[in-house]
């Protein structure tokens, strides 16, 4: 009982080459943009690498990267395939290599699925990354002279600006950390001596943020210094006061626009899957229907093409016996000599009762 | 005295109409390219058009606008003509088109070769117009809340930090102009008050710099105030330190990118130039040596083309003395008039 008979006339069968030919090199070229959109996430995330703790949702381009050059030459063969299918002498040649790219397809298509899947699923995963990086930046803005930190300033400073954002989860977080070096203070003063003894670990903390945390929205000159002491500055209540700095924290600000870049691909990959699960299923009625045109007589008379020759069930008991048939291959010695001394057996016991007879 | 002759056998002419046919669809395209170039630098200008005092500049992305335009003019018919050439039939009806058709591309690929002159005669205008208008926005950043000014501010703000510029020639021009609104100074303070009686017109000056001037690349954190005083910040010297705030003009960085971008635009235009110029040449062999066939019942004799069949000052004069003789009679008629009266009157 085969699963999904159809009748294929040689014009259905001309046809359905041509068509499957179009579709194939299209999806060549969702192959290539495929594999653009993957180096293009990939690009961008290694932009902001500095900000990042770990490096897990560089799955999501590096799948997008490799299924794109896997279709394009999958596809290929496609096309290969379909150019030959309708000559005779041509075609009996590509069955080892059909038989292979039916696995590997549907094994693409799993990536893609995954695909999607993850760049939802991951978003918690990059959200914590940013957390831990944008924490270590801000920590180490001061350190400008330690080698390999040098950088953590203008880093997060031009992240700031960019993104218009502040902090890690909002301004506050720069009340917590010394970002001033030590460079730059002055120990003598009884300023910088109240600051110092007013904590355990002898840190200078203020209520100020960067310049990068300015808003050039506000309609007054930005206020970066002593931001909670409303006397400080005229005209000033910060329990109010909304457009001086930037409002969102940066680890918000850098997971809404990934996870936007992210969201967008969802579509793109979803209709890349559709034309190769349509391309898969022509390729297989193409197969079919020409080997059986083959074995006819009349090579232009109807045949009938299929998904599958017997039911779902029959093809997977057929695949898991020729399966173990071919792990029994091993076992053929221990089992020859099992019978070989069985037929030893039975000789002997012929020769006994000979004897006795 | 004709100019540039040369002889053209039947094979060559085929291969000239053909290689012409090819060549005008490139120029097509060249000259959808200059447009798009043309919207290009145009965008580039109105997005900054708020430090822009006048739209003298603005000549430049027009006429290359145009140029393309007609040029994809010129080379369709260009590509239809050649198409006809070589068909003895069809070839005679364009003979009266050909004489304004080549005057008028003539005139469009010299105004293309003009635009990149002008672009680099205009880096005067530019920067005068660029002067004025950043001094208007630095003087007009306090009054975010006049109507028609409200976005200074923020448009001064985000081109210093967008080009890593501070102030019109440099930093030093927000010492001269009061940059803080009065609405968030203090007039009780003693310091407000010493500050608008230490100069005429009663303004708060500062020697400090609005935030967008600083530079990330500045190991230290951003000093923005009280810049010239070396005693009000720990190991600060005004005089050496480089990496604090933005040390060009925006004036020079905003001149230096469109410069940038219009030498980029003008190399791009001027091989369309040549390109289109070499169009207008071989159509102009192929016409005249397709002439000279015309008429003849054996179309595959050896023909002569040339450029210009008088020498080139005979032909100018042609083209130009039709429209001198337009105002001269009007001239004439004019100077007749009064002549004819004084003769009438005393008789």
């Amino acid at each position: 009982m085969a699963l999904m008979k159809m009748k294929f006339t040689q014009q259905r069968r001309v046809r359905l080459a041509q068509g499957l030919w179009l579709l194939s090199w299209l999806e060549v070229m969702c192959g290539v943009l495929t594999f653009c959109l993957g180096v293009y996430l990939k690009l961008e995330l290694l932009r902001r690498a500095e900000v990042m703790d770990n490096s897990e949702i560089h799955i999501v381009p590096n799948i997008l990267m490799m299924v794109g050059l896997a279709s394009i030459a999958a596809n290929w063969i496609a096309s290969r395939v379909c150019q030959d299918a309708l000559d005779a002498n041509r075609f009996p040649p590509w069955k080892p290599f059909l038989l292979a790219w039916y696995m590997v397809v549907p094994v693409l298509c799993n990536l893609l699925i995954s695909v999607v899947i993850l760049s939802y699923g991951l978003q918690g995963r990059l959200e914590e990354s940013l957390k831990v990086g944008l924490r270590n930046g801000i920590r180490f803005y001061k350190d400008t002279d330690v080698p390999g930190r040098c950088f953590q300033k203008e880093t997060i400073d031009r992240l700031q600006m960019e993104f218009r954002c502040c902090g890690n989860n909002n301004y506050r977080d720069w009340f917590e950390v010394q970002w001033v070096s030590n460079r730059y203070l002055d120990f003598t003063s009884k300023e910088v001596k109240d600051r110092i003894r007013s904590n355990v670990d002898g840190r200078y903390l203020l209520d100020g943020v960067p310049f990068s945390c300015c808003n050039p929205a506000s309609p007054r000159p930005c206020l970066q210094r002593r931001l909670i002491d409303n006397n400080a500055h005229y005209n000033y209540e910060y329990q109010t006061e909304e457009l001086n700095l930037h409002p969102r924290g940066c680890r918000e600000a850098l997971t809404d626009y990934y996870m936007e870049m992210l969201d967008s691909t969802g579509p793109f990959v979803l209709s890349v899957l559709l034309v190769q699960v349509s391309v898969f299923v022509s390729l297989r009625f193409l197969q079919t229907a020409v080997e059986a045109a083959m074995s006819l007589e009349d090579k232009e008379g109807d045949s009938e093409g299929y998904l599958l020759e017997k039911g779902v069930k029959e093809t997977l008991e057929d695949f898991k016996t020729n399966i173990l048939k071919m792990l029994k291959f091993g076992e053929v010695e221990p089992e020859a000599a099992a019978a070989a001394d069985k037929a030893g057996d039975a000789t002997e016991k012929a020769a006994d009762p000979a004897p006795s007879s | 005295m004709v100019v540039m002759k040369m002889k053209f056998p039947f094979q060559k002419r085929v291969k000239l109409a053909q290689g012409l046919w090819l060549l005008s669809w490139f120029a097509t395209v060249a000259g959808a390219v200059t447009f798009a170039l043309g919207c290009v630098l145009k965008t580039e200008l109105l997005r900054r058009a708020e430090v822009m005092d006048d739209t003298g500049i603005h000549i430049v992305p027009n006429t290359l606008m145009i140029a393309g335009l007609a040029s994809l003019g010129i080379n369709y018919f260009a590509s239809r003509i050649c198409q006809d050439s070589l068909d003895a039939g069809r070839f005679p009806r364009w003979k009266n088109f050909l004489k304004p058709y080549f005057a008028v591309s003539c005139f469009f690929t010299v105004l293309m070769l003009l635009t990149v002159i002008m672009s680099y005669a205009m880096k005067g205008s530019l920067e005068s117009s660029l002067k004025v208008g950043l001094r208007n926005g630095i003087r007009f950043y306090k009054d975010t809340d006049t109507p028609g000014r409200c976005f200074q501010k923020q448009n001064i703000d985000r081109l210093q930090m967008e080009f890593q510029c501070c102030g019109n020639s440099d930093f030093k021009d927000w010492f001269e102009v009061q940059w803080i609104s009065n609405r968030y100074l203090d007039f009780s303070s003693k310091e407000v008050k010493d500050r608008i009686k230490s100069n005429v017109d009663g303004r708060y000056l500062v020697d400090g710099v609005p935030f967008s001037c600083c530079n990330p690349s500045s190991p230290r954190p951003c000093i923005q105030y009280q810049l010239t005083n070396n005693s009000a910040h720990y190991n600060y010297e005004y005089q050496t330190e480089e990496l604090n705030i933005h040390l060009s003009g925006c004036r020079q960085a905003l001149v230096n990118y469109y410069m940038g971008l219009m030498n980029t635009i003008g190399a791009g235009v001027l091989s369309v130039f040549l390109l289109q110029g070499s169009v207008l040449v071989s159509l102009r062999f192929l016409q005249t040596s397709m002439e000279a066939v015309a008429g003849k019942e054996n179309i595959e004799i050896e023909t002569e083309g040339y450029l210009l069949e008088q020498g080139v000052k005979e032909t100018f004069m042609q083209y130009v003395d039709p429209v001198l003789k337009f105002f001269l009679l009007k001239n004439g008629v004019e100077e007749g008039d009064p002549a004819a009266t004084t003769s009438a009157a005393p008789a």
